[in-house]
């Protein structure tokens, strides 16, 4: 009984994995498609080749840096300070490739090579979720981040080619990434330290992005918010030694 | 077609974001963290979605500033409710764009 077991988990059909890992990204994938159009179609209009936006996505695949790094090209930047400015924007993925590391300690270097590739807000949220739950391994979350890589891409040729036929706003897809990360917010609150380390977080940030131009509030009030609820976490735990 | 400057600009682009990506799995993942670390990682999830969250609820415009006004943050109270109760990914998904739509239509 147990062989088989490992024998499935070693050599297994690939297919129900691809399945799993397809089905879980569906509302990324969702709330990637009228983002990827919308970069599609101001690449597009700011004189980029189709051929030219598909790269960016295939290359970059990061959002908020490529439509940055298209409007920086227009106004006429220096490679340069956009790949710079690209850097800072894209540092955060530091904190979310260090907290997705601890589950996969027994994937081959390679294989987490092309992980890293997908790992994105929307990837990491679902890939770590579904870890902490169990019956999720890199396999899925490989196929996750590629399927939503693949929905990227996809997107950003569709709006390079064809522009807007779909009208902005339609059918509330542009709160589809909201929600979702909505959704993943209350699965992450886990105990009473997870709300307290989440408000401070929220609220830092709010108040950062008051503050300081760009998305550095991002970094700042996560790293912040969880130094403080190490802290609280350590209080607690005197507290009762005592 | 492709101009050698934008190959450049791309790859470029390319390494700075891969980097930070792939860096701490390479490093960390064979590693035994210190305790304080881990449960610092540990409350780094819940810390990262906020943070992404509430901006974009509570602030708008460019350059940005407060706002309790916008529809973002009223569909997203029912929203998080439904999530709290049902626990359902999709079915929040799909609320939450019902919702917003709704709220579209009425504002």
């Amino acid at each position: 009984m147990v062989e088989i077991h490992v024998s499935t988990k070693e050599n297994g059909d690939p297919g129900p994995i691809a399945r799993e890992g397809m089905q879980a990204a569906w509302p990324i994938c969702l709330g990637y498609f009228p983002i990827g159009l919308a970069f599609g179609v101001l690449a597009q209009k700011a004189g980029l080749h189709p051929v030219e936006i598909s790269l960016m996505s295939l290359l970059v695949f990061a959002g908020s840096s490529q439509f940055i790094a298209v409007s920086m090209l227009s106004g006429g930047a220096t490679v340069l300070s956009i790949v710079i400015t690209t850097f800072v924007i894209n540092l955060r993925h530091v904190l979310m490739s260090s907290s997705l590391a601890v589950y996969l300690r027994s994937v081959s270097r390679g294989w987490a090579a092309l992980f890293a590739y997908g790992v994105t807000d929307e990837s990491f949220a679902v890939n770590l979720t579904r870890f902490r739950n169990g019956n999720w391994d890199w396999r899925q979350a490989v196929v996750l981040n590629h399927t939503a890589n693949a929905a990227w891409i996809g997107s950003s040729i569709l709006g390079a080619y064809s522009g807007q036929f779909i009208p902005a706003g339609a059918f509330g897809i542009d709160y589809a990434l909201i929600a979702m990360f909505l959704c993943l917010l209350v699965f992450q609150l886990r105990g009473k330290l997870y709300t307290v380390t989440a408000i401070i977080a929220g609220v830092l940030a709010t108040i950062l992005a008051l503050l300081v131009p760009g998305n550095v509030y991002i970094v700042l009030a996560s790293i912040l918010a969880a130094t403080f609820g190490v802290f609280f976490r350590r209080l607690a735990r005197k507290n009762v030694h005592h | 077609m492709i101009h050698s400057e934008y190959l450049i600009l791309v790859v470029g682009m390319g390494l700075v974001t891969y980097i930070p990506r792939w860096f701490p799995i390479f490093f960390l993942s064979r590693r035994q963290l210190p305790r304080w670390f881990s449960e610092w990682l540990d409350l780094i999830p819940v810390a990262i979605l906020s943070a992404l969250v509430f901006p974009e609820l509570f602030t708008g415009g460019n350059p940005r500033h407060l706002d309790f006004s916008q529809p973002q943050l009223w569909v997203a109270l029912p929203t998080f409710l439904f999530a709290l109760k049902t626990k359902s990914l999709g079915g929040t998904v799909v609320v939450g764009m019902l919702l917003f739509w709704m709220a579209g239509k009425l504002l």
